[in-house]
């Protein structure tokens, strides 16, 4: 469903230019979930800004179901592909309700039966109805998140574009948007790609996972084989590891990788 | 541990006037510290915060501290006065703060911050001030000292911005640091290298060291202690290595919630929240 190929993103130019993204190629399937990982400056959620078209300094082909997309933004393609960002407290206009919030995409699009919708969408996703008219301040941080997620969902999109959604929250509010994430995605045939810092995350969302440093793919993988700790790759390796909790022997021997 | 402990807590309250009412976000919290790793862990507004602030008597100016007895090394902190509270911030009892973005002066180079960080606390010229920067630099795995030493806060990335905090808060080598999420913004690879320099002063110049984090697994797997917090209170005290064996629920619920990598759960279980948590 999607195809990326040979994808480039370069901030800047001369002697202050940063190479984001170098040479990066994928594909996913409809209804599968992808996973990029990677530390920060990795690249991993520029590539994901790229697709979404939120940055134009990219070279190199997207594809959703063989059309290319262009530098900007098209109404038909944000009807099929949403994204849902890391922080519910930026991503939220501070003066919208919930109801402003949800219903902007329908009035955008020229979409009807806004009550309806947006009934429907806050059930989807868990969140009560007495919210519909609340402010970003009154409700909590999982709340908003939930709120992030009926906002993408509103307009009933193929594919959701996931950007560390659930680190900004607290363990056991993770554990609720995640398994969220996994219903909808059931329930509505969504195609997802999920950037995160951390591999547990990632591995129970995804069934593919690439894994990146520096701009680049280090390695493909099943989310079966980061689980079971079998990557071919150094860098990896060295992350799982370093994932695993503290161990003062690992933290001695930690290298970077170029 | 025969020595007397380093900070002594007893009953610890922390109550902030609100215009909705008194918040009560610390209730009762007693713990002892030697020259050990104590980590306390908790979610967000678990009070976890608020105990680290309490000890060095910089919570908001709302809030209202009482305690039977909070000592640090023979000094009641609870009747010292401000004047006195001074000399111990920074040289006796320190603390790094979680984003190193707000904690910077984004005005003054990061190298003269931590050579103004010693020249208040020790009796030395500028000079050697910036030597023990540079030192200190190096000491907390920052490959170009020099370089770094010139460069503003917003010159350097997240991860060496907090190492750059740490060498400050470590140059007047205090007796005590509490450390809040001083690696929640970090790679997992940098928090391991910042987390092994906390390591090696407490294990070189006996430092007491107080880990405040949301993770529970990390804490687990660093300290020689973990204190879980919940509602203000603490649920458990769990010893090193212990952790699976925590017999609270809600420890359990939350080790239960987290996503590991070596085992799939198609659904993760939810923590159920008792009520009687808060007043048992």
């Amino acid at each position: 469903m999607i195809h990326v190929e040979d994808l480039f993103v370069t901030f800047g130019h001369g002697p202050t230019e940063v190479r984001a993204v170098r040479g990066v190629s994928f594909s996913v399937a409809h209804g599968e979930a992808f996973g990029l990982v990677g530390e920060s400056g990795s690249g991993k959620s520029t590539v994901l800004r790229a697709i979404a078209r939120l940055t134009n300094a990219w070279t190199g082909t997207i594809r959703i179901d063989g059309t290319a997309l262009s530098h900007r933004r098209d109404r038909a393609t944000a009807r099929r592909m949403q994204m849902v960002f890391q922080d519910p407290y930026g991503s939220l206009h501070p003066r919208h309700t919930v109801n402003d919030i949800l219903q902007e995409p329908l009035q955008i699009h020229g979409i009807d039966r806004h009550d309806e919708r947006i009934l429907g969408a806050l059930d989807d996703v868990g969140l009560g109805r007495e919210l519909r008219f609340r402010y970003p301040h009154q409700i909590s941080g999982g709340q908003r998140q939930r709120v992030a997620i009926a906002r993408a969902l509103i307009l009933e999109p193929e594919i959701l574009l996931l950007d560390e959604p659930t680190s900004a929250l607290d363990v056991s509010v993770q554990a609720e948007i995640l398994n969220l994430l996994v219903r909808l995605r059931q329930a509505h045939g969504l195609t997802y790609i999920m950037v995160s810092h951390n591999l547990a995350v990632v591995a129970h969302i995804c069934e593919r996972v690439a894994v990146m440093n520096r701009g680049r793919f280090v390695e493909e993988l099943t989310a079966d084989s980061l689980r079971s700790a079998t990557p071919t790759d150094a860098y990896t390796r060295q992350l799982i590891a370093a994932s695993g909790g503290y161990d003062r022997e690992l933290a001695r021997g930690i290298v970077t990788y170029e | 541990m025969t020595e007397a402990p380093l900070l002594t807590v007893e009953d610890l309250n922390v109550v902030f006037q609100t215009a909705r009412g008194p918040v009560h976000a610390v209730r009762g919290v007693s713990f002892e510290l030697g020259r050990e790793r104590l980590g306390i862990v908790g979610e967000s507004g678990s009070g976890k915060s608020q105990t680290g602030r309490a000890i060095l008597r910089l919570s908001a100016a709302n809030g209202r501290v009482s305690a039977k007895r909070m000592e640090f090394d023979g000094i009641d902190l609870m009747t010292t006065s401000e004047k006195q509270m001074r000399d111990i911030r920074g040289a006796r009892i320190s603390m790094i703060m979680q984003d190193p973005r707000y904690s910077l002066n984004p005005v003054m180079t990061v190298g003269e911050q931590i050579a103004e960080a010693y020249l208040i606390h020790a009796d030395a010229t500028r000079a050697e001030a910036r030597e023990r920067a540079l030192e200190m630099l190096a000491t907390v795995q920052i490959r170009d000292p020099e370089t770094v030493y010139n460069l503003y806060p917003h010159q350097v990335s997240g991860g060496m911005g907090q190492r750059v905090m740490i060498a400050m808060m470590l140059i007047p080598e205090p007796d005590l640091m509490i450390a809040d999420e001083p690696t929640s913004a970090l790679d997992v690879t940098v928090q391991m290298q910042v987390l092994a320099l906390l390591d090696d002063m407490v294990r070189e110049r006996g430092m007491g060291l107080i880990l405040i984090s949301h993770d529970l697994n990390l804490v687990a797997s660093f300290c020689d202690r973990v204190l879980v917090m919940y509602g203000g209170r603490v649920m458990e005290v769990l010893e090193a290595g212990q952790l699976q064996k925590a017999q609270h629920a809600y420890t359990r619920g939350l080790l239960n919630c987290i996503p590991e990598l070596d085992h799939h759960q198609d659904v993760l279980p939810v923590l159920e929240r008792d009520p009687a948590w808060l007043t048992e």
